[in-house]
């Protein structure tokens, strides 16, 4: 089979496997149309057996990683850690849609920060929305908060987001210097979300409120802060002690499971679904279909792209590229496809960071991550609700390209220093 | 008369207040809040955004469960501060939209301002509002949902020879 060939078939098996993840027809898993497509393509040669296989460890403690971080928060859930977020905003707040705002702001960028953009969406957005409802605000500004959040937070730490799982490696940093160089440009990012956000929404956010009854004072599980307090510690010393921080994840899951399973707390069943086999088995599936596409050509079409070095201009232009690539595809097959190529585009771990600010930061553009998405969604009718889109990308248009610049101006300044 | 008495979160009491005062007392009054689905929206977008997820069920409500309860209590609410029969009517969706289409039948439509009141002008009321107040198909009582202004805040006439106020922009 020809390289053009093998590329072209990569990328038809890429784009369906995406368009079944999107549609999520009922008869047709992602996971399950990842794999065939994986295994499509090693049937085929266009991607030999050996270089399926090289991608797939490659992957593995990646996944791993992922794993454990999702039962970690899934456990952080059962023990009751974001109905204590619930009150703590409904406490704090004191009635004020302005000061919830700030609480939101605070706790979503850090459970997106520890937890990962997923467990803010998944499992944060539901608490806030009942604290707006009960506190009888408009929910719509925190809602937007939670969704914009979940993504320009998820640069600080590798764990915040799958896609900087996947760069960690490839960026030869560890934790500590990784967490130290991603801390000012994540609050530049998010320093744009407030200035923005507070006058996008100022008309629901000026509301004046009375003083309602005192909402009660928050229990916080102190065994999940525990776990999670000494999980993050393992982290920070990781490279100190020599020990891969994927342990570190793996004891804090333990730690947050197995008592569960002894109080009956939780059932086997239920842990092993909080791990999302299926889309573990859909990342590894879309590493091998995104390998054979960069092994047959896609990768020297990214490397002729993606401008190399570390100066201020290489890294604007990177991180803009990315997110337009995140917005075009999503950014999971993004990261595939670029940390590789930013990674040798060093010297340094410039070019793979200012990829993560752009494929973390950029999907705020279009709502649902992607384009693609968005336009599928349209396509396929399956939004419920008839929804001004015109808010959505206007929020997108007025903070992705602020926090871009910003965060990936003050990367450069870090890098320097 | 048939009124329709728009209800939201934060003005409610003020409305109720003044539907109550100014409302003839063999009026038929509705109750109407309307919940916007857009905060769900935009939280249903984020989800699928998350691709390859299979989210699996969680123990917590679905977030539209948690908006109609939220409705249903401050429309009872609302009904006792009223202090006599009314219909209550919860909605969903385009609230400005559905407000005006449940205005149709009524001959007139009490709702509150839900713009900035610090800067009296155009923008106090606010595009919900605005929209309601263009397309009502019957009469509008538009209340205050605070104190009404004084006289005093309407601005001086500007001095003869200053110069002229630029038109501002909307």
């Amino acid at each position: 089979m020809t390289n053009g060939l093998a590329l072209a078939l990569a990328l038809v098996v890429l784009a369906a496997t995406l368009g079944v993840a999107v549609a999520r027809p009922p008869y047709l898993s992602e996971a399950l149309a990842a794999v065939a497509g994986a295994v499509l393509l090693v049937t085929v040669g266009a991607i030999g057996l050996s270089e399926a296989a090289d991608a797939l460890r490659a992957l593995g403690p990646t996944v791993g990683f992922l794993a454990a971080m999702l039962l970690i928060a899934d456990g952080c859930r059962r023990e009751g850690l974001f109905d204590a977020m619930g009150a703590v905003m409904a406490r704090g707040s004191q009635g004020s849609p302005q000061r919830l705002l700030a609480f939101v702001f605070v706790i979503a960028a850090a459970i997106t920060a520890v937890l990962s953009l997923d467990a803010t969406i998944v499992l944060l957005t539901p608490v806030v929305f009942a604290t707006a409802a009960q506190m009888r605000t408009s929910a719509k500004p925190h809602v937007y908060a939670c969704a914009h959040l979940a993504n320009s937070a998820s640069l600080l730490l590798p764990v915040s987001n799958l896609t900087n799982l996947l760069a960690f490696h490839a960026s030869k940093l560890s934790f500590l210097r990784f967490a130290a160089l991603m801390v000012l440009p994540t609050l530049a990012a998010v320093g744009v979300e407030w200035v923005v956000f507070r006058r996008f929404f100022a008309v629901d956010l000026r509301r004046p409120r009375r003083a309602g009854t005192r909402p009660a004072r928050p229990k916080l599980p102190r065994f999940a802060v525990a776990v999670l307090a000494l999980t993050l510690a393992g982290f920070a010393l990781s490279s100190v002690l020599g020990i891969q921080p994927v342990w570190f994840a793996t004891a804090g899951a333990a730690a947050m499971t197995i008592p569960s399973l002894y109080r009956r707390a939780a059932t086997p069943g239920q842990l092993a679904r909080a791990a999302e086999p299926g889309f573990l088995i859909f990342v590894l599936g879309l590493g091998v279909i995104v390998q054979a596409a960069s092994g047959n050509g896609l990768d020297t079409a990214v490397r002729a792209a993606l401008p190399t070095g570390g100066s201020l201009p290489a890294l604007l232009a990177i991180a803009a590229l990315s997110a337009i690539f995140a917005n075009l595809v999503n950014n999971l097959p993004a990261t595939l496809m670029l940390v590789p190529v930013a990674a040798a585009a060093g010297p340094g771990p410039g070019p793979v960071l200012a990829t993560l600010i752009g494929v973390n930061v950029g999907p705020n553009l279009t709502y649902v991550g992607s384009l693609a998405t968005l336009l599928w969604r349209r396509v396929l009718h399956a939004e419920e609700t008839d929804v001004e889109l015109g808010e959505f990308l206007r929020l997108g248009a007025l903070t992705v390209p602020a926090g871009l610049v910003a965060a990936t101006v003050i990367l450069w300044l870090a890098l320097k220093a | 008369m048939r009124a329709l008495v728009w209800i939201i979160e934060d003005t409610w009491e003020a409305t109720v207040a003044e539907a109550a005062a100014f409302l003839p007392s063999d009026a038929d009054v509705t109750l109407l809040h309307v919940a916007s689905t857009e905060a769900e929206t935009v939280a249903g977008a984020a989800r699928r955004g998350l691709l390859g997820r299979h989210q699996p069920p969680r123990a917590a409500p679905a977030l539209r469960e948690i908006s109609e309860q939220a409705a249903h209590e401050l429309l009872a609410e609302a009904q006792t501060r009223l202090g006599r029969p009314a219909r209550l009517e919860a909605r969903r969706g385009r609230v400005e939209h559905v407000v005006v289409a449940a205005a149709a039948p009524m001959d007139i439509l009490v709702l509150a301002r839900d713009g900035d009141r610090e800067r009296l002008g155009p923008r106090s009321l606010g595009p919900t509002a605005r929209f309601v107040v263009d397309h009502a198909p019957c009469c509008v009582l538009l209340i205050w949902p605070d104190v009404a202004p004084a006289l005093t805040t309407i601005p001086p006439p500007p001095a003869p020879g200053a110069p002229q106020p630029r038109p501002s922009a909307l």
